[in-house]
């Protein structure tokens, strides 16, 4: 039993991080319409900032408190790291708005192409371990949770409840639930659209920066190519919890986490990404539209 | 008088707004590379990262952003601009700038500087020095290029009229002409590297086209069935010592059937569920490789594949009694097994052309377009869409599974390494950035693609230019991927747009406004 609430924390930890990035996917797909595949290289470049900014701290520094190195690596992190997928979504996504489907998917792909190669072009192809931050490891009833562990769960509700509150209400949070729904009719009605898409793809950077940082400090090393997995991870878990839906993205994140830390604990730890992967097929053959999603209604 | 005028003052308007922006890009510029250029982390000798500055780099990105947001602002947007509205007034198509360029004044500068160079060249190189002689190395490329692309324009309704038999004349000559310009050894590298490379890239991108392209089913995990059919030939070659014409087709009909078992759970999905689930069974089967360690040798992958004989009458290892060189009693080379694998693939793509051409117009190819452009209307009109979706997965998987049994066949090595995501996003890109559905321009895609990227590892001068550190192969992928995004903002609808459905009505019928709402039928 006790093994198995380690294993729940364990999940729930990666799926908190988890939950973060696919909430950047969800929302990008709910407003345009379109898979956004360089979200997983944002929050790779999330971590690669957080873990300069790191260096920096430390460089500059004879000792910081670690909340305060947290903190300040997070909102570097969240502000350049909104900067590039700003600067991206105005040169490589905004030009092919309303042109058909795939055309923004395959620039998507090819700006996450550029983000992983210029990170490995500029900082090397070499892992980048850091030494850990924070070390405390504490002891409930013979389970063992970590404070990293706390510290990124505590800081993904945090977030989400920011988050909430923003989309539910704050006039921007209006205008962003008026552009998925329609966005000509909103248009009409005086929203900025294009503003509003800027806001919404800099909201999903900054949780994806965030997302980065925990990753560094839970892990303690960060490499060019970390941006694929946990992308893809998490664009999973965006279309198990129902592509489009937020409370979705966050179910499907812990999903995704709880499923793969329960596997490697039971069966083997080779084939936690095949039993992901597995899962989400098999919840989409009964559940074609994801465990939230609105099932679309076709008309000619 | 006041034309002269208000051109002046929207001159200088450009101007400001020019500098205004160049200063935004300056500034965006900075904040963004100021962590990722300015500083760079390395290891040191007790393994702990340490940080290096790199200012003088920083500096020259964060002016260089700006320089180019200013010529873009000032020059390219308006010169832009006043193409299309010329074009509106004189009915001039955009060419005019092209004559402009390839006009007979710049073709005589051109054969003759690059006449000059390819004599006296090599003598200047050395006068000068390698960092020199790199410049000259350049240029001398850069007026051959010119030369040859003046060719292309002034013939360019000849060769847009027999386009397909001009392509097909030229592949099957490029490994003759390779051999007789650099001889049996030089020519490895063109047949290898840039011919079979970009052919198999040519044959993947089709039989993608016929999932994607023709049947309209995003398909992000077709590496996968070039995974199955590679593997099928290691595995069946080197277990069983089978001949790669019978596995050839036994790893097309292994890749088929994985494209219906894939295919039967994805039926009732659509667009980007289609999508994620297509990537998760390509990822589903890059892990099994890896992790079936019994089977598949793990990452360390299948070695010793064998090669393929030509019918089981001409062979290529140099042990065996048959080979080719003892056959026609000629010098042993390693380049005639290139050439034949050349010539092989160029077969593949053959016949995965003539398939899909076929195919479109069979019923079954009329329903993939038909599906592609309205599922419910197909439905309605009694298309059975489950067997029409399977048959497009299966035939587009049976190519992938062709073209893998090839690439096994020509590297004698496979492992999960060469069968990962980013390979079937290059094959996805080049089907979208050669305009889905359209055979000659995928295959344009794919050598400019491919090629392009290619031809980078040949830049040698470049070390000559930017310093010994410098290796241009680094940067392969990342104008690879810049190109994509560059062509699709440029080109949304691909090389050559052609996504009409080959069956169509000519004209609609108008019809009384009393019958519909907006007055036409």
């Amino acid at each position: 039993m006790q093994y198995f609430i380690q294993q729940l924390i364990n999940g729930l930890t990666l799926g908190s991080i988890y939950g973060l990035i696919a909430i950047g996917y969800t929302m990008v797909y709910g407003i345009i319409g379109m898979i956004n595949f360089a979200h997983g290289d944002i929050f790779m470049v999330g971590a690669f900032t957080a873990l300069i900014v790191f260096l920096i701290l430390g460089a500059m520094f004879y000792s910081v408190p670690v909340v305060a190195a947290l903190l300040i690596m997070m909102i570097v992190s969240m502000l350049l790291v909104s900067l590039y997928n700003w600067v991206i979504e105005k040169i490589a996504y905004r030009p092919l708005r309303g042109s058909f489907r795939l055309a923004p998917l395959i620039t998507a792909i090819g700006m996450s192409i550029v983000l992983s190669n210029f990170v490995q072009v500029t900082q090397g192809p070499r892992n980048k371990p850091i030494p850990p931050m924070v070390s405390q490891v504490y002891n409930v009833y013979g389970i063992s949770i970590s404070l990293k562990q706390i510290i990124i769960v505590v800081v993904t509700a945090l977030l989400l409840v920011i988050f909430w509150y923003v989309v539910n209400k704050t006039a921007l949070g209006r205008a962003q639930r008026a552009c998925e729904q329609d966005r000509k009719m909103a248009a009409l009605l005086g929203v900025n659209v294009d503003r509003t898409i800027s806001i919404t793809f800099i909201i999903g950077a900054s949780l994806a920066a965030v997302a980065g940082t925990l990753f560094l400090m839970y892990y303690g090393v960060v490499v060019f190519s970390d941006g694929f997995v946990p992308g893809v991870k998490a664009f999973t878990a965006a279309v198990l919890g129902g592509i489009g839906s937020i409370p979705g993205a966050v179910i499907g994140g812990l999903a995704i986490g709880f499923i793969e830390s329960i596997w490697s604990a039971y069966f083997s730890i080779d084939y936690k990404d095949v039993a992901a992967f597995s899962i989400l097929a098999i919840v989409l053959i009964f559940m074609p539209s994801g465990i939230l999603g609105r099932p679309e209604v076709e008309k000619v | 008088m006041a034309m002269a005028e208000t051109k002046n003052s929207a001159g200088s308007a450009n101007i400001a707004a020019g500098l205004r922006e160049a200063v935004y890009a300056a500034v965006i510029a900075f904040f963004m590379f100021v962590l990722f250029i300015g500083v760079k982390t390395e290891q040191n000798i007790h393994n702990e990262l340490v940080l290096v500055t790199r200012w003088g780099l920083l500096a020259t990105v964060v002016v260089l952003a700006a320089v180019v947001r200013f010529l873009q602002v000032v020059y390219l947007m308006p010169f832009l601009a006043s193409q299309k509205t010329v074009d509106a007034k004189t009915g001039l198509l955009p060419t005019s700038v092209a004559l402009r360029v390839f006009s007979k004044r710049n073709l005589i500068i051109g054969v003759v500087v690059a006449g000059a160079l390819l004599l006296f060249g090599n003598a200047i190189q050395e006068a000068v020095g390698p960092y020199w002689g790199a410049y000259v190395g350049l240029l001398r490329a850069a007026a051959i290029i010119f030369v040859i692309a003046w060719g292309i324009f002034s013939f360019r309704n000849f060769i847009s009229t027999y386009s397909y038999s001009l392509g097909f004349i030229l592949l099957v000559l490029y490994p003759v002409v390779m051999v007789s310009l650099f001889g049996f050894q030089g020519s490895l590298k063109w047949v290898d590297n840039f011919g079979i490379q970009i052919l198999i890239y040519v044959m993947l991108a089709w039989g993608l086209n016929i999932v994607v392209g023709l049947a309209g089913l995003l398909d992000l995990g077709y590496v996968a069935f070039y995974a199955v059919g590679a593997y099928s030939y290691a595995l069946l070659g080197t277990q069983f010592g089978w001949s790669f014409w019978i596995l050839l087709p036994a790893a097309g009909a292994m890749a088929a059937m994985w494209g219906i078992i894939l295919g039967f759970p994805v039926l009732r999905l659509r667009g980007d569920y289609l999508a994620i689930v297509t990537l998760a069974f390509g990822e589903i089967i890059r892990l099994v490789l890896i992790n079936w360690r019994e089977v598949t040798n793990g990452a360390a992958g299948i070695s010793g594949i064998p090669k393929v004989s030509f019918f089981g009458l001409i062979s290529f290892n140099v042990s065996d009694p048959n080979y080719i060189s003892k056959v026609f009693g000629i010098a042993q080379s390693g380049s005639y097994y290139k050439i034949f694998l050349y010539y092989l693939i160029l077969a593949l793509c053959m016949l995965t052309g003539y398939v899909t051409i076929r195919l479109r117009r069979l019923p079954v190819g009329r329903a993939w377009e038909a599906l592609r452009e309205d599922e419910i209307a197909c439905r309605s009109l009694g298309i059975n869409t489950t067997t029409t979706k399977l048959t497009a997965f299966a035939i587009g998987a049976m190519f992938g599974g062709f073209a893998g049994s090839f690439f096994a066949a020509r590297q004698g090595f496979v492992s999960p390494e060469s069968f990962i995501f980013l390979e079937s996003a290059i094959i996805l890109a080049i089907v979208v950035l050669g305009g889905m559905g359209s055979l000659g321009g995928i295959a344009v895609a794919a050598a400019v693609m491919v090629g392009g990227t290619e031809i980078l590892r040949e830049m040698q001068f470049l070390k000559q230019i930017f310093g010994p550190d410098f290796t241009p192969e680094l940067y392969r992928m990342l104008l690879f991927g810049a190109a994509m995004v560059i062509v699709m903002v440029w080109k949304p609808r691909g090389f050559v747009g052609s996504r009409e459905p080959t069956a169509f009505l000519k004209e609609s019928k108008a019809v009384s406004g009393s019958f519909t709402k907006e007055g036409h039928g």
